[in-house]
């Protein structure tokens, strides 16, 4: 079942410059998991060493944030679009 | 050998980035780049900031210290670009009382490409101003150098 996955402007320089790929996934991780397979220099820009997204990666299926699905197990269907969205953070100095 | 970037803005827009800066003063001031970048040409003077979208910064526990755009302000930017003919190339925040330079925490929660201009405010007057781009690698933010266009008056 072929999903499409959005990949931000930032990030298509890591993807071959493409602005999207198709990949059959049950699931959001399954989806990215190809994502990241296929195009390695993007996984530390998504994904932290121990392999959970970083906390100011935020996936979108559809128009929903998976944070509030269930996250990376939230399910796919044929034809769904999984969107990779940051939420920009930053400071001056330590807390 | 890959020379430093570089980011056009103009006079104007550069003195808004200040102000907003000064504005927000002890707290940080946040907001997006609108612009042009052509990876076609590999011409110093490929990026450029058109406009300007100044957002609110979330971040009501910390605000001196801290700043945080939501992914919805995020698609809020990348739809005002869109209606422009424009694409988000960066984000720009202040430094209350620090010096205009990357923290460990922007560094943390920064992509490549984009272009993060950091605006040194002290005693409420904005400062020193750079642009920094992450590395490939993630471990270090390489400067960029800021030009102004200075854009022929009629
Ligand atoms: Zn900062």
């Amino acid at each position: 079942m072929p999903v499409k996955v959005i990949i931000p402007t930032p990030l298509r320089v890591y993807a071959g410059k493409r602005a999207s790929a198709e990949f059959n996934a049950g699931t959001v991780g399954e989806a990215l998991k190809h994502l990241t397979t296929e195009y390695a220099d993007l996984r530390k820009h998504l994904f932290t060493e121990d392999g959970r997204l970083r906390s100011f990666v935020n996936v979108y299926v559809n128009d929903e944030d998976i944070r509030y699905l269930a996250k990376e197990n939230t399910a796919t269907k044929d034809g769904d679009t999984i969107s990779i969205i940051p939420s920009i953070a930053g400071g001056c100095c330590p807390l | 050998m890959a020379g430093e970037k570089t980011l056009w803005i103009s006079g104007q827009l550069a003195e808004k980035i200040r102000a907003h800066g000064a504005e927000t003063y002890p707290h940080e001031s946040c907001g997006a780049l609108l612009g042009r970048d052509s990876e076609a040409t590999d011409d110093n003077s490929a990026r450029e900031v058109l406009a300007l979208f100044p957002l609110v910064n979330r971040r009501d526990d910390s605000p001196r210290n801290r700043f945080s755009v939501t992914a919805e302000d995020v698609l809020d930017a990348d739809r005002a670009a869109q209606k422009q003919g424009l694409e988000v190339i960066g984000w720009y925040h202040s430094h209350p009382d620090h010096p205009a330079r990357p923290s460990q925490y922007d560094q943390d929660h920064a992509w490549p490409w984009y272009s993060y201009v950091i605006v040194s405010v002290q005693n409420g007057s904005p400062q020193e101003m750079t642009s920094w781009r992450l590395n490939d690698d993630r471990h270090a933010f390489s400067p960029e150098g800021i030009k102004i266009r200075h854009t022929a008056t009629v």
